[in-house]
């Protein structure tokens, strides 16, 4: 499998922010996947690295199709291959690399290690079965509880992520509930078992704000109570200056920057990001006219060359047109693949 | 850090605009069509025996409608330079009857096939356009005639129109009378979902009227399952046609048609097997490429049942 | 924005309650769902109203009863003096020309297998009085460069589009009869937040330079106050609180609102920990059945008996300047308190 770009040299980045020389919890480093279609070949995530260490929020950020979910279901191993490969690429955890490991060690580790918890709880849910009897079965899959027993862990964690009367609405089905509490209930099955890890994939997109709300406190408690990690998939800028404590910003694949949340927003160091940060309206300021984004997002088929961003770069030089950008390291918690990002952080346009 | 190792392929942004690409839906899905083995095998054969229905003395030198070709004393003679497929029960040459006998099958499919896709489908689109009492009025009556056993209600209407009457026209109606309902629940499903989509709605914004609104909006994007309907149908009719006159209440002597043929065989099919077989694998090969036809059809026009 | 003069758009006492039927052979009405009970309000050249509220709230029943695509039980919808509810055909189709649509999702609300020039000169072939035949390609495309898309692409299907790019497209749809209203049903929450920014943008700017007015509904608040000269909140079907952007957004003085406004997350993670949010108990109920008196007093930390007896009218309360449904209203900055 030969790359034709340009090899960047991930470890020259600070690979994490964590205490020097120990192992972060979950290291995804220089990640790629790409899918097989019958328009061609898409590189759906191109060299991708993070890490995070226990009772971390990561939220990583991005639009449609700029590989963010499909990192999450590579660490997840979800991904259906094929029609997806993982060509090169490492996640380690625990310093154990997960792609090395057979499908039944895999296995033991999905659901028990790291959990995952979807944008759509009502297609991630069974229909055909109570919600009792769904949370219950992770119990007696994984822990061999009897029936009775599994049932009665259920209730408790039902009443843990705070649906009203759970011991009554456990024999409901998940149609009987509304989105919230069907969230809840996700939320119930991915954290039965304790796991090290929970990765949220757009969990409060199809919620309504005061939802919205009302579940990510419920995760941030659920956070500190048991000092998970958590990985926040999302292109919400709200939500993510809320909650996270770090950000990765993704964008064609790759990740264009790599910083503590309050760098982020104070002072971006990608254009991409910054030109984010201007184009979305406040609830607590009335602005002038919004700053747009020109252009569309990449096409994964019909990559541009060089940096990704380039075409809709206010900072552009001739070199983001050949030379795709590796993530410089602008401190020790923070880097940017942008040529010019000492350019962005002064804030000066070309 | 140094880049300076990078001998990446020079930028040359000539993005060449695609023509190949088609647009439209429907160019989409004939592009689909021209690149399936499955279509391009079943369009073959269906249009070989559409040839063959056509002009049948193009393929045989016998002209099996004249009776006179007929020599009784060659009767259930086997396979011979002559006869490629052997004689029938009265010296008929079978090659030739089974050549002459597509033109039925062909042409009793596709005026049955037409016959109900027209009906059952502009019905289907008034019941599921206008709903309320047009929608349970011909819903009803197509949930009767949906109720009748086919081969039975065939039977049963082929009995009543006589069997000096029978011919090419009443298996075409008995058939028909069938099959419509069918073609007109699909097509009522496939509106009721098509009319409540956005570009439905924002039509009726636009102050549309209700023909504009079917012709321009609904019809378009609601027959692609009536097509795969109809394609599949072609067979469908074209086996139960054989089968009427197997019966012997379809297709009567002296025209010829492959269940004809192999109602007349069987009782001498160990001695000669050759009269009953050829008819029916012919019979095999014609519905096996409508159907194949259909399934290829389905998958270009819709890509998810893939 | 100028609210003076007749106002282009008046909405009075607008219900729309849909039966629930019991019963295959004799239907009986057994309830009804009560999505849109009692709204009005006014809507003036060159301003944009914006509505907001949670799923359920009625704000899309009421964008197809001011569409006409639903027909009201009661109540009227006044398009320059023209009763919009009650018009029939010929009537109908006149007052439709000054109130157009733009919807949210760009891809179901273009006709695949049509192409970008018929569904853009589509409100020509209606309307044929508007423009002649030989004009109307012309004009398709001026449209288009209206909105910002290449003229030469009238020949390409919608799905050749990017979803921004067929926002536009429905935007120009939209704008082709020349109307005065535009009702926006949540016109950018499909797109992606880059895209977003340019849609607004296209949208100002058509308002400035056709002087048109907006219905903007949306659940997003931030969008909605970035483009809205007044806002209303809805709630089970009903107006809780109305008012120029400022007062909705600086002054709220309904309780939902507050608690709506502390929701939306503001991205700048500076002061986060002291940020005051009032996180709702509980599911909004259903619409078949409200409560008594205020809807909101189920969720409500003020309510007390009164508020089950006695629905509070949505008017201006004492130490407020605009109208508010809310026995208890009182003003609290929840956006920028901390």
């Amino acid at each position: 499998m030969t790359n034709p770009a340009p090899a960047v040299d991930t470890h020259l980045l600070p690979a994490d922010s964590g205490p020097p020389g120990t192992e972060p919890l979950l290291a995804v480093d220089n990640l790629h996947v790409e899918f097989k279609t019958r328009q061609g070949l898409v590189r759906a995530v191109n060299g991708v690295s993070y890490a995070l260490n226990a009772g971390e929020t990561l939220a990583v950020l991005g639009e449609s199709g700029s590989g963010k979910s499909v990192t999450a279901q590579a660490i997840m191993g979800i991904l259906d291959m094929p029609p997806a490969r993982i060509p090169k690429g490492e996640i380690r955890f625990r310093g154990t690399d997960l792609l090395k490991l057979s499908e039944s060690a895999r296995t033991q580790i999905r659901g028990q290690q790291i959990a995952m918890v979807f944008q759509d709880a009502l297609s991630a849910l069974n229909p055909v079965f109570t919600v009792g009897w769904q949370i219950a079965e992770m119990f007696r899959v994984h822990r061999g509880l009897r029936k009775k027993a599994a049932y009665a862990k259920a209730i408790e964690l039902m009443d843990r992520v705070r649906i009203p009367a759970a011991r009554q609405r456990v024999n409901d089905y998940p149609h009987q509930f509304s989105g919230g509490m069907r969230q809840r209930i996700m939320i119930a099955m991915s954290i039965a078992l304790d796991p090290d890890v929970l990765i949220a994939d757009e969990p409060t997109t199809a919620l309504d704000v005061t939802v919205q709300a009302q579940i990510m406190e419920l995760l941030a408690e659920l956070q500190r109570e048991s000092n998970m990690a958590m990985i926040l998939i999302t292109h919400d800028l709200g939500v993510v200056a809320d909650v996270a404590d770090k950000i990765a910003v993704m964008y064609g694949g790759r990740i264009v920057e790599n910083a503590p949340v309050h760098d982020v927003y104070k002072n971006p160091a990608h254009p991409y990001t910054k030109g984010l940060l201007e184009s979305i309206p406040r609830v607590d300021q009335k602005g002038q006219e919004l700053y747009a984004i020109k252009g569309l997002p990449p096409n994964l088929l019909d990559m541009p060359s060089g940096c990704a961003f380039h075409p809709r770069c206010p900072f552009r030089q001739d070199d983001c047109v050949t030379d795709v950008p590796p993530l410089h390291a602008i401190s020790g918690t923070r880097s940017s693949a942008c040529h010019y990002w000492r350019e962005v952080l002064d804030g000066v346009e070309r | 850090m140094s880049n300076s190792t990078i001998t990446a392929s020079p930028a040359e942004n000539t993005k060449p605009e695609k023509a190949k690409k088609p647009a439209s839906l429907w160019s989409d899905a004939w592009y689909d069509l021209r690149h399936s083995k499955v279509f391009l095998f079943g369009a073959a054969l269906a249009l070989l025996l559409v040839i063959i229905a056509a002009f049948p003395s193009l393929f045989s030198s016998v002209d099996a409608f004249n009776p006179s070709t007929c020599d009784l004393s060659r009767a259930r003679d086997g396979i011979e330079s002559a006869h490629w497929f052997g004689s029938d029960n009265l010296g008929c040459d079978t090659y030739s009857r089974v050549i002459y006998g597509a033109r039925v099958s062909i042409i009793v499919g596709i005026v049955a096939t037409l016959a109900t896709s027209i009906v059952g489908g502009f019905l289907g689109l008034l019941a599921g356009f206008y709903g309320k009492w047009t929608d349970v009025l011909l819903s009803r009556v197509a949930e009767i005639f949906f109720a009748i056993p086919s081969i039975l209600g065939a039977l049963l209407i082929l009995a009543v129109i006589g069997r000096d009457n029978a011919g090419i026209g009443s298996v075409v109606l008995a058939l028909s009378v069938l099959a419509w309902p069918l073609v007109l629940r699909i097509m009522r499903a496939a509106v009721i979902t098509t009319k409540s989509q956005d570009y439905v709605l924002a039509a009726r914004a636009l102050g549309a009227g209700p023909v504009r609104i079917m012709v321009r909006h609904i019809l378009p994007n609601a027959v692609a399952p009536v097509i795969v309907v109809t394609t599949m149908n072609l067979g469908v009719f074209i086996a139960a046609e054989a089968a009427l006159s197997f019966l012997g209440v379809g297709i009567q002597s002296p025209d010829i048609s492959w269940g004809l043929m192999i109602a007349d065989s069987r009782n001498r099919f160990l001695e000669a097997p050759a009269p009953l077989l050829f008819p029916a694998l012919f019979l095999s090969i014609t519905v096996l490429a409508f159907v194949m036809l259909g399934d290829a059809v389905r998958d270009a026009l819709d890509p998810k049942l893939r | 924005m100028a609210s003076n003069g007749e106002p282009i758009l008046q909405v009075r006492d607008l219900v729309k309650h849909f039966p629930l039927n019991q019963g295959i052979v004799v239907k009986r009405q057994i309830g009804a769902i009560k999505a849109v009970d009692g709204v009005s309000f006014d809507l003036h050249r060159g301003e944009t109203l914006g509505i907001v509220g949670e799923s359920g709230c009625g704000k899309s029943t009421l964008a197809k009863l001011l569409m006409a695509l639903e027909t009201p039980t009661s109540g009227s919808v006044r398009v320059a003096g023209n009763d919009l509810a009650h018009a029939k055909g010929a009537e109908l189709k006149r007052i439709r020309r000054n109130i157009q649509m733009v919807m949210q999702d760009p891809y179901t609300s273009l006709n695949p297998r049509m192409t970008v020039g018929d569904i853009v000169g589509e409100p020509f072939e209606i309307h044929s009085e508007v423009a002649p035949k030989g004009d109307r390609r012309k004009k398709v495309q001026d449209l288009l460069e209206v909105v910002g898309l290449n003229p030469d692409h009238i020949n390409r299907y919608p799905h050749q589009f990017s979803g921004g790019q067929r926002q536009r497209i429905g935007i120009a749809r939209g704008l082709a009869l020349q109307p005065e209203i535009i009702v926006c049903d949540e016109p950018v929450s499909a797109l992606d937040v880059s895209i977003q920014a340019q849609v607004i943008n296209l949208l100002e700017r058509l308002q400035n330079e056709f002087d048109l007015a907006y219905i903007f509904i949306a659940h997003d608040l931030s969008v909605v106050r970035h483009i809205s000269d007044r806002v209303a909140v809805m709630y089970l079907g009903k107006i809780v609180e109305i008012g120029k952007d400022t007062q909705i957004y600086d002054r709220p003085t309904h309780p939902y609102t507050q608690a709506l406004l502390s929701a939306v997350p503001v991205p700048d993670p500076e002061g986060r920990e002291n940020r005051e949010r009032i996180i709702l108990q509980g599911d909004p109920p259903s619409p078949a059945n409200p409560p008594s008196g205020c809807r909101f007093r189920t969720r409500c930390w003020k309510a007390q008996e009164i508020c089950a007896e006695e629905e509070p009218l949505l008017q201006i309360r004492p130490g407020a300047d605009h109208p508010s449904a809310c026995h208890f209203a009182e003003v609290h900055d929840v956006v920028h308190a901390s």
